[in-house]
């Protein structure tokens, strides 16, 4: 696939997925700091499905 | 892609979606409620909460708390005591009629300093075990966990079917887009589309989590009947014990052996998790990583001195720590309300599959196929 239709198209969706993976580990690993990049990473995923899900509905 | 692999790859996420929908929405209905266990047990009063006493003050010995217990119901034996990871004010005596006792189980949670009877938490009903138990195996036992089990594979089939359907749906469009002038039917194909892949990741995570749990019992029986079995090999063929001893001796022989541990649960001799002839005691680390992990020191039941203590092997760990990853229950509060959020999104994903499905059964006929025409127009 060439980068001028790969990005655009997945882009996004890598974005969401790594910082999900990020935040999922994050909190297994430490608490304090690394359970705020779970929440913020894991708040990613959720963040992105209200903004696009509820615009203009 | 060819419209060959294409309809290959559409045909997979029909099926597998089809077919594990409607337990899928049962695990994400019944898995709702359970993220919020304690909580709902706080506002139930069936959660155990002990008086506020200074953190130094003295502690009743285990053989106090165990005649505590006894006291309570005569006729059962101990088969495990145990202390939630974040509370060491009480302990939790479960009691059974035989330390390999499947139901009819008691428990009876006594204030680790006072030696004092706090309550006794039902093991076997209450609104909490039916969701328990329906989300873990159905009411099916190992079938029923097996079986679910396999429809978390499907979930995982039709979470990758999806992503591959992904490309070819959305190439035209950008990003969260959803077609505001199209019919209703597409408008929830977007919805569709958008959800199932930001909720990817976490959805992978935790159907494949949840396969790995289901498999909990199996692991746990191999571990037992391979390296446990090799730690007990000098007391292969004794007369079982008749008279324990000290369980506070055994303990403090265990604490003395891990010194930077803390007691996670204790097996008595007999059960699942000890031998005819050992106290297990199981520590626990310290560390949001270590405290997953449990450490087996098996105390001989007469003497209280250690016999044996080795990590678990691999495979112990990783169902240890693949656990909270399917819990949830391992970044504070606000974890708990991703895991709800993203719980629902799931639902949503689900539904709207589903929508999706039964709408091109009606007189118009549309399918995915004629779906991705669209997009593609």
């Amino acid at each position: 696939m060439k980068s001028s239709v790969f990005w655009p198209l997945w882009g996004w969706p890598l974005a969401i997925a790594i910082l999900s993976a990020v935040g999922l580990i994050g909190a297994l690993v430490g608490d304090g700091a690394w359970d705020w990049l779970a929440w913020i990473g894991l708040g990613m995923p959720a963040g992105a499905a209200l903004w696009f899900g509820l615009r203009g509905r | 892609m060819t419209p060959r692999t294409l309809r290959a790859w559409s045909w997979l996420h029909k099926w597998s979606s089809l077919v594990s929908t409607v337990f899928l929405l049962v695990l994400c209905l019944t898995g709702l409620p359970l993220i919020f266990h304690h909580q709902i047990g706080q506002w139930l009063g069936t959660e155990v909460v002990s008086p506020k006493m200074r953190a130094d003050a003295p502690r009743a010995t285990l053989d106090q708390v165990m005649a505590v217990a006894h006291d309570r119901f005569p006729s059962k034996v101990g088969m495990y005591v145990s202390q939630e990871p974040d509370d060491d004010t009480v302990w939790f005596v479960t009691m059974g009629d035989s330390p390999t006792a499947a139901t009819d189980l008691k428990q009876v949670a006594v204030d680790a300093r006072t030696g004092q009877p706090l309550a006794e938490p039902k093991l076997d009903s209450g609104l909490m075990v039916v969701i328990h138990t329906i989300h873990v195996e159905l009411f099916a036992g190992q079938a029923g966990k097996l079986f679910l089990g396999g429809m978390g594979v499907l979930m995982l089939a039709a979470i990758v079917s999806g992503v591959v359907l992904y490309a070819p749906f959305m190439r035209k469009l950008r990003f969260g887009e959803e077609r505001r002038d199209r019919s209703t039917r597409v408008k929830w194909l977007d919805l569709h589309n958008l959800l199932g892949i930001v909720t990817l990741t976490w959805a992978i995570v935790v159907g494949a989590t949840g396969i790995i749990n289901t498999w909990a019992d199996l692991v746990i029986t191999h571990w037992r009947n391979d390296q446990m079995a090799q730690m007990l090999a000098a007391y292969r063929g004794l007369p079982p014990v008749t008279q324990l001893g000290s369980l506070e001796t055994a303990v403090a022989s265990a604490r003395a052996r891990e010194p930077a541990m803390k007691i996670g649960f204790i097996a008595f001799p007999g059960t699942a998790f000890s031998s005819q002839h050992h106290y297990g005691v199981f520590m626990r680390g310290r560390e949001a990583l270590t405290e997953r992990l449990v450490k087996p020191v098996l105390v001989d039941a007469i003497t209280g001195q250690v016999t044996a203590s080795r990590a678990p092997p691999w495979y112990v760990d990783a169902l240890l720590l693949s656990q909270p990853l399917h819990f949830g229950d391992y970044g504070g509060v606000p974890m708990q309300w991703l895991w709800a959020a993203l719980d629902v999104l799931t639902i949503i994903v689900l539904g709207s599959g589903l929508y999706l499905w039964l709408g091109k059964r009606g007189p118009s006929r549309k399918g995915l196929a004629s779906d991705l025409r669209s997009a593609a127009r």
